[in-house]
């Protein structure tokens, strides 16, 4: 309860901001918008990075350090402090400079006005306000995951479904409105002060608790010298032998049992007598979930029980052991060759399949707090069931294997932050400031700003995969990467700086989704209703109702999408920002090249959102999480499959990489073969001094 | 000068591919992974050669650089275009 309480108190807190700033309002549309030019350096850096920061930043990094080790952060992090300012050095500057000179609110006012296009307008709305959605959802939905996560056990007998914690559609929901509140009153200067504040408190928090945690498992050289003896993959880029010679046991373990389960539970052809399990057991030290069953797959295995099997039916113990849906018609080698694990991989798994851990396990799923048995403490307290289903994932499915990052995906990856460039919230956010001097500061602080946040979170999470908690590891095999943070902090330290952590992680998601929620209302304000509608028929006042309306029904869209809970939302973040970033070249032509046309400009949209709808279909939707598109090997061009494993000596790149090229190059050439711009225009954005 | 701070921020980005880090696990003072060091060092690099480019090839003259005026901005965001719809696309 106190963790619920800290966050209750923390979200009142940034309601009183938004009503505290809604009293320096002038009441115009531009005040409302871009808070009358008044954002000076330190308010600017604060409110740029708590937009680019969203809850990617301090879930997603330790989550993806936990899963790929440190090369997340020079994937993500010291890339992002290159590429970040560079747009804002090279980009943001021009266009404030524009905006002052012109009186832009949005990117498609300058779009249209640059390109001589009324058009463009209809063109980029839909796609802007598309891309931003799964960005929104992202933060939407990972505030429902996190509070729900720390609220655990907070009430005595309701919300039983949800581990007796705040549900995550209520806490999307209260999210939802405190932003929506605080947008709806306070506008840009609103959102600028209340993301200042979040950002000096995730920064704040975010360091207090990397302390703490260190000093939880023992400090910083046990923690990570604890990696290095069993996870020592985690700590580079390559896959170290001794986790390849684990996996490779633990995969053969795996199959052993596979093969008994199968026998004995589904083909029913092994069935060792009461005799044969007592000795089984005897033979058996560890006391893991699910230990009987491992016990008896050796006793099997020894005593040559599981050689009756096979080739075929041992791939269909493969495929149900792992839950994956066996195919309608069986591959012709079915019956001669023994599925590796890569091929294994390339069955999807069955959706849901997890849920059957709250059958199994049902005695076991309880409220938190309580013991399972009063009268015998040793049996501990009841398992949540996110725990069962985690307990079935570990006890049931194959072990994942290390893996390594490829060089080239590691360079590509480069292009994904090119898509702050035209973020349209980071667009509007530039035009805020109050004289050009104020981007020196973000400019130049953002890539240390980044660096503060994400190096603990990489390390914690880089931590996470060996850490031990009572002489058991903290985190079981396939425990999902972006809980890693919370259920850490949870487990170590204590409620009170749980609620804080968690008005950290919320602080971060928040000050993205105002600023997105704000924008959205901004361009369907100026950009369609005030554009079309005719700049005399709408007061002042009225254009402002407009935005907010608009906002209100931006935030239930996005409240209603998050309840379906698309799958791989954070997958999906990576998709959307290469969607924004295959737009690059077009905001860089406008600023930079004379010779940029309409049709070329045209032609770069259509190219890079084609491609990225291609794409995007290729990889399942964002079902195939390591998505690459592949030179060399077997054909000079492929894209990954689901489950397959990219050999070394393969190019590995980014899709934005491809989509980029197409835009940039779709663009120079139809400019170039078309009518140039107006000399009118050409005067007006590029004069001679 | 310009070139020689776009020099340094392709320096950065060449620099940034550290393939000799690659499949080193060195904990450095004991703790610290040496690929991330690096990194962290980049983040640091990058943050004075953004420093630099502030100092030696800003894009907007000082006598350009005068606060907004929000009451009368040139326009009010209305491109010319809307004025004028010929060109259509």
């Amino acid at each position: 309860m106190i963790q619920l309480t800290i966050i209750t108190v923390y979200l009142a807190l940034l309601l009183i901001l938004g009503v505290f700033s809604s009293r320096l309002f002038k009441g115009t549309s531009k005040d409302y918008m871009l808070a009358s030019h008044s954002i000076g350096p330190f308010l600017l850096l604060m409110s740029i990075f708590g937009t680019t920061m969203t809850a990617f930043a301090l879930v997603g990094s330790s989550g993806e350090a936990y899963k790929e080790g440190i090369g997340v952060y020079g994937m993500l992090a010291s890339s992002s402090g290159i590429i970040h300012s560079l747009c804002f050095f090279v980009l943001g500057v021009k266009v404030w400079s524009l905006g002052k000179k012109y009186g832009y609110t949005t990117q498609i006012q300058f779009f249209r006005d640059r390109l001589e296009s009324d058009k463009i307008g209809i063109l980029l709305f839909p796609i802007l306000v598309g891309l931003v959605i799964p960005y929104l959802l992202i933060g939407v939905m990972a505030s429902g995951t996190v509070v729900n996560s720390v609220t655990e056990g907070a009430f005595e007998s309701s919300f039983a479904l949800y581990d007796y914690g705040v549900p995550p559609w209520l806490a999307s929901l209260v999210i939802c409105g405190v932003v929506l509140i605080y947008v709806f009153f306070g506008g840009m200067r609103g959102t600028a002060w209340a993301n200042t504040f979040q950002t000096l408190v995730f920064m704040i928090l975010g360091v207090v608790t990397f302390y703490i945690i260190a000093d939880h498992l023992g400090g910083l050289k046990a923690a990570s010298e604890a990696v290095a003896k069993k996870n020592p993959s985690k700590l580079m880029r390559s896959v170290a032998p001794e986790d390849q010679e684990r996996y490779e046991q633990a995969y053969a373990q795996w199959k052993t049992m596979a093969k008994y389960n199968y026998a004995s539970k589904k083909l029913k052809s092994i069935s060792l007598t009461e005799e044969q399990k007592k000795a089984a057991y005897a033979a058996f030290k560890p006391r893991m979930p699910n230990w009987q069953l491992k016990a008896e797959t050796i006793f099997a295995k020894k005593n040559g029980l599981l050689k009756q099997l096979s080739i075929a039916q041992i791939n269909d113990a493969y495929l149900w052991q792992d839950d994956r849906i066996p195919p309608e018609t069986k591959p012709e080698d079915w019956d001669k060759t023994e599925l590796t694990h890569e091929k294994l991989q390339q069955y999807p798994r069955k959706p849901g399949a997890e849920l059957a851990g709250y059958k199994i396990f049902a005695d076991k799923i309880g409220h938190p707090k309580k013991l399972i048995d009063p009268k015998n403490p040793k049996a501990g307290k009841f398992w949540t069931r996110k725990k069962a289903r985690g307990v079935y994932r570990a006890t049931k499915w194959a072990p994942d294997a290390p893996h390594h990052i490829d060089p080239w995906k590691f360079l590509t990856y480069l292009f994904v932050p090119l898509s702050v460039g035209m973020f349209p919230h980071l667009f509007q956010h530039w035009l805020t400031a109050k004289n050009a001097n104020s981007f020196k500061l973000p400019v130049v602080a953002h890539p240390v700003f980044i660096m503060i946040v994400w190096v603990p979170c990489v390390l914690v999470g880089v931590w996470a995969t060996s850490a031990e908690l009572n002489g058991k590891a903290m985190f079981p095999p396939h425990f999902p990467p972006n809980a890693v943070l919370a259920t850490m902090v949870k487990m170590i330290t204590t409620p009170v700086l749980t609620g804080f952590l968690t008005a950290g992680i919320l602080a971060a998601i928040m000050s993205s989704l105002d600023s997105q929620f704000l924008c959205v209302g901004t361009i369907f304000t100026e950009d369609i209703v005030v554009h079309y509608g005719g700049k005399n028929r709408f007061s002042d006042k009225q254009t402002v109702i407009i935005a907010r309306l608009f906002i209100i029904a931006i935030v239930a869209l996005t409240y209603f999408f998050s309840l379906f809970e698309p799958r791989q939302v954070f997958t999906l973040g990576v998709w959307c920002f290469s969607g924004f970033s295959s737009l690059f070249p077009l905001i860089l032509a406008a600023l930079y090249w004379k010779r940029l046309t309409k049709a070329g400009a045209y032609a770069c949209i259509i190219t890079a959102i084609s491609l990225w709808l291609y794409l995007f279909t290729m990889s399942d939707y964002a079902a195939i999480s390591n998505f690459t598109i592949n030179f060399g090997g077997d054909s000079f061009v492929s894209f990954t499959k689901p489950g397959q494993h990219i050999e070394p000596g393969i190019i590995q790149t980014m899709p934005v990489m491809t989509m980029i090229l197409g835009s940039t190059l779709a663009m120079i050439l139809v400019s170039l073969i078309t009518k140039p711009p107006s000399q009118e225009t050409l005067d007006r954005f590029f004069p001679t001094k | 000068m310009k070139y020689a701070i776009w020099g340094l921020v392709l320096l950065l980005i060449i620099l940034h591919q550290d393939l000799w880090f690659w499949d080193d696990a060195t904990l450095v003072f004991g703790f610290m992974p040496i690929g991330l060091l690096y990194h962290a060092g980049i983040s640091v690099a990058a943050a004075v050669t953004w420093y630099l480019a502030t100092l030696y090839a800003w894009p907007i003259d000082p006598a350009e650089d005068t606060p907004v005026n929000s009451e009368n901005p040139a326009t009010s965001g209305n491109p010319v275009i809307s004025e004028n719809n010929g060109g259509e696309a």
